[in-house]
């Protein structure tokens, strides 16, 4: 797997976490390369989202390093790690659920903003200048998830799939280098999960985004990664082109129990 | 009045942006949020760039354009571009499935194809090996086209950049091209979506179109500052009117919205002062403000429901010609002060001075709903053939049941079979490629509709229904299907109905329940329901619809010659009628022929004792994929007079 190991973006190496007894996360090295859909998957309690709760700064590993574009964050904080470029959404929607989509999705944009807590407050000047131009980047982002119905609705009376989909618009508001997307896809119909692999392909392609997303199922996940990372009980099992994790052994007996080849 | 005496479009752009320049707007568009406007002066600047790049690709004299998308600027142009070059625009329902498209590109042989999106573009790509008479695909939106590198594949603005490298060598090119055209050249071709058979291409002349449109003028009062929504489908005709002759003709501005989703919003914002919809988005917007209302606080309701019945009676007593007395004066100024400014305001319909249902019938208690709340609604009456409308209902002289008196200069007789007839400066050139249905149509210089109508005494034309579909039946009571399904659809909770009955010992029908307000009355009562199929056969659903039934036959039985034509059996259908099954047209005409086949098995139950019947459906998605569904289908007798 080394070989064709083209500009790491980010590289895990060796992270060990527990919680009490239970090892969570058990010596994980892995990296994401420049410009790749990185996809992990791995049955419920394999420790995918500790995975990301670790790069994003939630939690901090007991063992081992971070390294993002060649900088140590295993002890930086969540919000400066964000400032780098690392956007995360979450396995259940974590969006304001009183407030428009808009300003669900403006909230993005917040890391970005330079007038402060009092010119803000004043709003003339600056501020209103500064939300000028961030409401163009945010109407870019409504007009490109297709949302623009429900831009003045909130988002709490949205259903799921709608929730999903603004809760990706906040993170690429943040226009990220790197996109984590905690199980993007769950509690989705087929339609709305081939949706929202559209709109991560197009934010690979169209806007360079680097996108490193963690599901549970396997299905859609599979045709739109460029290569999977397999979790079980804390170990990586498995590593490689999603052709090859189909046919590994030792994922199958993950996901299915035993083998069942004969 | 509007003093432009020039012969075609294009000369009238030139006219326009002369007069207007930069002063006044032509197209606004919603786009990010925003209301992005456009000058007469960027209207011609656009066209003409676009214009002179189709003609450095080749564009010629009398080639077809053809447009598929949802109302864009950019369309809009493009059409505009090929008509100043002599060319003929063909526009497209941007929601017609492939074989539909195929059909019209092949037919028109549309050397152009201008597509909104990649959704447009794919079925374009589809067709281009099938049909070699398509030369190239130019598309507006850029999403999602990062991969398509065939060279027959441009963007908007890359023609448009074209256009000005050949306006370099050819500077005064685009000028020379306008003023050759002349005012029986071909303007459009419309294809209709017939309710039978493939679709038939209308030609119309520039002078078809603003002859008809001129005549409008003389009956109502447009001005220049008019706003008007650009929502209906581009290969509507009221469409091509509004946003192509009309807008060109008075110089108004046309709104397009951001999406299909968000055109009420979006008009709110705009406040048109002229508005044309269809009778279905009548209907769709009484019955969201009823569902609204349910749900409202209890004062509220109060209030709207009994400054409706004042309206309603105002209105009653004004349709009537009949002075309002005081006792109803008083509440309806209250009314006016609470309920019906607010209402219009909330609509965005406060500045309409023109509102125009057509198409279909619109339901008389619909109709005159708008009418009590001060909406200045009027039915008209134009077919595709005779440039849209040609009837039209006074200021002074709106009647609930008729389409109206012919516009001036517009002559309507009925032929002794009972079929409209019209003679107008709008009827159309001929059906393009099809010179016998051209004569079937074209006799001796008048229009024959199909449309079977009647001339009450004060000159108003009343449509009934479509000539054929007039038939009696067994015991010889006249059935007119349409009559009786219009009544049916004025529910709120009945979205489609097919009344059978010719030939027939009685009437039965079939219904679609209208899925929002039939599942938002089932949760209030704690009806559980899956899915439409399911909602649809739930008893407590019959015994909603059995109610509305009741109702439409007890005004039928006031009727003295159709009271033997009320609704003896009647079942609720396990999906929804579709254009994309074919069962009704792009612009939800019912293709009875069609239905009478498909649903055989339902008809034949209806005419037996059995009390339901299974089914299995085929079901066709956008993309062309088939599924199928089962259900069991109830069959019930309803209450007659």
């Amino acid at each position: 797997m080394q070989e064709n190991k083209k500009h790491p973006m980010l590289q895990v190496e060796d992270i060990h976490i527990s919680f009490g007894v239970l090892k969570a996360l058990n010596g994980v090295s892995l990296e994401i390369r420049k410009g790749e859909i990185l996809a992990t998957i791995g049955p419920n309690g394999a420790g995918k989202t500790t995975l990301v709760n670790i790069i994003n700064g939630v939690y901090r590993p007991s063992r081992g390093h971070i390294f993002f574009e060649g900088r140590d964050l295993t002890t930086m904080p969540p919000q400066h790690i964000a400032a780098l470029g690392i956007a995360r959404t979450f396995q259940n929607v974590a969006l304001f659920k009183g407030m428009t989509v808009l300003d669900n999705i403006m909230t993005g944009r917040n890391l970005k903003m330079r007038s402060n807590f009092f010119s803000q407050g004043v709003y003339w000047g600056l501020s209103q200048k500064e939300e000028i131009r961030h409401r163009e980047v945010v109407e870019q982002i409504i007009d490109w998830l297709e949302i623009e119905h429900i831009r003045k609705t909130p988002a709490g009376m949205l259903p799921y799939g709608l929730q999903k989909r603004v809760e990706l618009g906040r993170a690429l508001a943040a226009e990220p280098k790197l996109l984590l997307l905690d199980e993007p896809m769950a509690g989705m119909n087929l339609e709305e999960k081939e949706d929202i692999a559209r709109f991560i392909l197009d934010a690979n392609e169209e806007l360079g985004t680097t996108i490193a997303l963690i599901e549970h199922d396997m299905g859609v996940v599979m045709d739109i990664s460029d290569r999977v990372v397999v979790l079980d009980y804390g170990d990586k099992i498995g590593e490689g082109k999603p052709e090859e994790i189909r046919n590994d052994e030792k994922v199958i007996k993950a996901y299915l129990g035993t083998a069942t080849r004969r | 009045m509007m003093g432009n005496t020039h012969k075609t479009l294009p000369q009238i752009l030139l006219h326009n942006a002369q007069k207007y320049g930069k002063d006044k707007l032509a197209i606004r568009e919603k786009d990010l949020g925003i209301w992005q406007s456009y000058s007469w002066h960027d209207y011609y600047e656009n066209t003409k760039k676009f214009a002179l790049g189709l003609s450095s690709l080749g564009f010629r004299r009398g080639d077809r354009l053809s447009v598929i998308g949802d109302n864009r600027p950019q369309l809009y142009w493009a059409q505009m571009a090929a008509l100043c070059l002599g060319g003929i625009p063909v526009p497209l329902y941007q929601d017609a499935i492939e074989k539909e498209v195929e059909y019209i590109i092949e037919h028109s042989e549309a050397k152009f194809v201008v597509a909104e999106d990649q959704e447009q573009v794919d079925k374009m790509l589809a067709l281009k090996k099938k049909i070699p008479s398509m030369e190239m695909i130019i598309y507006d939106d850029p999403r999602g086209m990062r991969h398509y590198k065939q060279p027959f594949i441009r963007s908007f603005t890359e023609v448009q950049a074209l256009g000005l490298e050949f306006e370099k060598d050819h500077p005064d090119f685009f000028e020379q091209e306008v003023m050759k055209g002349k005012e029986d050249d071909t303007a459009l071709i419309a294809y209709t979506s017939g309710t039978t058979g493939n679709p038939k291409g209308v030609v119309l002349t520039h002078s078809n179109l603003l002859t008809n449109v001129r005549l409008i003028f003389k009956a109502e009062e447009y001005r220049d500052s008019d706003q008007v929504m650009a929502y209906l489908p581009m290969a509507w005709i009221g469409d091509s009117i509004y946003s192509l002759a009309m807008l060109l003709d008075t110089g108004f501005t046309i709104n397009c919205p951001e999406a299909a989703t968000t055109v009420l919003r979006d008009m709110r914002e705009i406040g048109p002062t002229v508005i044309f919809c269809p009778p279905r988005i009548w209907e769709n917007i009484l019955t969201t403000i009823r569902v609204k209302m349910e749900d409202a606080a209890w004062i509220k309701q109060k209030m709207f429901n009994f400054f409706i019945v004042v309206a309603q009676r105002v209105s009653t007593h004004q349709l009537k010609h009949q002075p309002v007395p005081l006792g109803l004066r008083i509440p309806y100024a209250l009314g006016e002060f609470f309920v019906y400014g607010p209402l219009r305001d909330n609509l965005g319909m406060r500045r309409i001075r023109y509102a125009y249902t057509a198409g279909a019938a619109l339901g008389p208690e619909v109709f005159q709903f708008y009418r009590s709340i001060g909406v200045n609604l009027k039915q008209v009456y134009g077919l595709t053939e005779t440039s849209a409308m040609c009837t039209y209902q006074p200021d002074d002289e709106v009647k609930l049941e008729t389409v109206g008196i012919p516009l001036p200069g517009i002559e309507i007789k009925i032929s002794e079979g009972g079929e409209v007839l019209i003679k107008s400066p709008g009827v159309f050139q001929g059906y393009y490629k099809s010179p016998e249905a051209t004569s079937d149509a074209l006799k001796d210089g008048w229009l024959y509709t199909g449309d079977a109508g009647i001339i009450d005494r004060d000159n108003h034309l009343i449509i009934i229904d479509r000539a054929k579909d007039v038939s009696t039946l067994a015991n010889g009571t006249i059935f007119a299907p349409q009559f009786i399904e219009n009544k049916l659809k004025f529910s709120p909770y009945v979205k489609e109905a097919v009344t059978l009955g010719q030939g027939r010992e009685y009437v039965t029908a079939m219904i679609n329940i209208d899925m929002e307000s039939v599942g938002n009355w089932a949760e209030r009562r704690n009806v559980g329901y899956t899915s439409y199929t399911d909602l649809s056969q739930k008893p407590e659903v019959y015994d909603l619809i059995s109610q509305e039934v009741k109702k439409v036959n007890a005004s039928l039985s006031k009727e003295e010659q159709l009271q033997g034509a009320q609704i003896k059996r009647y079942l609720i259908l396990h999906k929804e009628l579709d254009p994309d099954d074919a069962e009704v047209t792009r612009t939800r005409k019912i293709r009875r022929g069609f239905i009478s086949g498909k649903y055989a098995e339902l008809i034949d139950a209806l005419y037996s004792e059995k009390e339901g019947i299974d089914v299995e459906a085929k079901i066709t998605y956008e993309d062309g994929r088939t599924a199928t569904i089962h259900a069991f289908l109830k069959i019930r007798q309803a209450e007659t007079f």
